[in-house]
């Protein structure tokens, strides 16, 4: 499994897209931030006039994570839609298929090298609240749950990602597959309804906007984590089901 | 001997396509076995059943004593596999690609190295251990491909097609790899080019249609004359002339001057040899034609097209 995972993280590193969307993506967060903080900045002789006015936690960095998350599903599919298609477009699935390594840690090598590269992408998003700190004391617990929030959603687009790059050797059928999927599910709770309703339950966004705010509960992160197992599981049945069926 | 590769009644369907149909092979230590047939005959699926790649919709494979569905992971240790296209990553450097393959493998870290070495030397790759796979030509990205199949010393090697895509210098330099791997390792390798089974196996399996139609060593089907000589002759007499030899029982003109004799059972080529200068035909050359693998594998994969 640790082969597989260095040999796709270098792999991931070597291609111009992991960089380029990289790029893109600090571009565009990093603009984001400052008409925030300048937005924020208009604002303070308002805010310095009320009693327990919402600081730069609410004001800057939760509506910046926000969209740092949507920005981030739309970097994942991009990311992993190469990872079981290229192997199969290339007949390179049948060296890993006869060498003697299980598909789950076949998978399990691939997902975690993903996750490593999402890591360096979550120390970039960190970078932009964090610069805060040169002027202000933004709270600090409220910054880790929504880094937390972002790491568990980016870890789910990851799997969703690499159970769809499974199923097709076209990488763009699978980031299709997978942009769909994950809209899906972050639009899924705008029919309305309570708070408990299925639909909310099953919303990513739901889940996602609550830890940004700072409550991180133990339903929210099962929610996180059973979507990544689902993935995982999923793409692991898939490549045994190809490899018995052909 | 325990055979290296034991495959019993493999059967596999496509949809409703029938591939292989109750295929049983064998492969002992220190034999190279070729796979025959025509496009489309079942060779790869064949091979990608040996290796893993492909269930089997019934039957058993074991390897190296192991079975391929029960113990997959122990299986697998026992093979190297060369599928049709060699699977390579074109943006690692051979090195890279080589060293990934061995760690696949399971080959224990501190003899990776060394493993590397000798593949490279085996395949004639050493200069190129710095080159990114991508820029390496069709015949290269070959030898890389089989240097993957042999980096962890499996003890059976599968070859799909090796010598694919390979000049005529490089073909034979991988046959005579072949069969330096065969005195040690158990070899199967498919093909559709003869004389490239006829130069390195020693034993030929020929499928057509997905059923196994000729199995035999090959240096029993070279001793089996067919009755058959072929004769180059200075001063032809005309094939009147020649029929008149005592124990032709028939005569093909090949030209002006040679002819295919068929003879009788008991007639010795001594003899007719010296019939043949005591007419002073000017005898040039006498060829006894053995059984042709060639004339084999035609009978037998064009026998089932007119049944059906």
């Amino acid at each position: 499994m640790f082969a597989i995972y260095s040999k796709e993280l270098r792999s991931l590193f070597l291609s111009p897209l992991a960089w380029s969307l990289m790029i893109a993506m600090q571009l565009v967060l990093g603009w984001l931030f400052l008409v925030q903080v300048e937005q924020y900045l208009e604002l303070q002789p308002k805010l310095a006039a009320l009693d327990n006015a919402p600081g730069v936690s609410v004001l800057v960095i939760a509506p910046l994570l926000n969209s740092a998350g949507v920005v981030i599903m739309m970097l994942v599919p991009l990311l992993t839609m190469g990872i079981f298609t290229r192997e199969s477009g290339r007949g390179t699935l049948d060296l890993l298929f006869s060498s003697p390594v299980s598909i789950t840690a076949i998978v399990m090598g691939k997902y975690l090298a993903v996750l490593t590269l999402l890591a360096a992408v979550l120390l970039l998003v960190a970078l932009l609240p964090l610069s805060l700190l040169l002027g202000t004391r933004p709270d600090i617990g409220t910054l880790a749950a929504g880094l937390l929030a972002i790491a568990l959603a980016s870890a789910a687009y990851a799997a969703v990602g690499i159970w769809t790059s499974s199923l097709t050797q076209q990488p763009a059928v699978a980031a299709l597959s997978s942009y769909t999927l994950l809209l899906l599910l972050w639009i899924i709770n705008l029919t309305g309804g309570g708070a408990n309703s299925p639909l909310q339950q099953l919303s990513l966004s739901s889940h996602f906007q609550r830890m940004l705010s700072g409550l991180v509960t133990s339903g929210d992160i099962t929610y996180f984590l059973l979507l990544i197992l689902t993935g995982l599981v999923l793409c692991v049945y898939r490549l045994e089901r190809l490899r018995r069926e052909g | 001997m325990e055979p290296l590769i034991r495959m019993t009644g493999i059967t596999r369907f496509f949809g409703q396509f029938l591939a292989l149909q109750d295929l049983h092979l064998e492969l002992l230590p220190g034999e190279i076995v070729g796979l025959l047939g025509p496009n489309g005959a079942g060779k790869t699926t064949t091979m990608r059943i040996l290796s893993g790649c492909l269930g089997a919709s019934s039957g058993t494979v074991l390897l190296d004593g192991f079975s391929l569905s029960e113990e997959p992971l122990r299986a697998k240790r026992a093979i190297g596999y060369l599928p049709e296209n060699p699977p390579l990553y074109p943006e690692l450097t051979v090195d890279e690609y080589l060293c990934f393959c061995a760690r696949l493998k399971a080959v224990v870290r501190s003899e990776i190295a060394a493993a590397l070495d000798r593949v490279k030397t085996l395949c004639g790759l050493e200069p190129d251990g710095d080159r990114l796979i991508r820029n390496l030509s069709k015949g290269y990205q070959q030898r890389v491909g089989i240097a993957q199949a042999i980096i962890h010393n499996p003890r059976v090697i599968i070859l799909d097609e090796p010598t694919n895509g390979l000049d005529p210098n490089q073909i034979i330099e991988i046959r005579n790899l072949i069969r330096t791997l065969g005195k040690h390792h158990g070899v199967i390798l498919s093909t559709h080019i003869l004389p490239e089974v006829q130069s390195v196996c020693d034993r030929v399996v020929i499928l057509n249609r997905g059923r196994q139609v000729y199995m035999e060593r090959l240096a029993q089907m070279n001793d089996q004359e067919s009755g058959m000589l072929t004769i180059r002759l200075e001063r032809s007499p005309g094939e009147a002339a020649v029929t008149e030899l005592e124990g032709v029982i028939g005569v093909t003109a090949l030209g002006a001057n040679r002819f295919s004799l068929r003879l009788t059972g008991s007639c010795s080529i001594a003899g007719l040899a010296k019939q043949i200068v005591q007419r002073n035909w000017g005898l040039q050359e006498l060829v006894p034609e053995k059984q042709n693998l060639e004339q084999i594998f035609y009978r037998l994969t064009t026998a089932g097209e007119q049944n059906g």
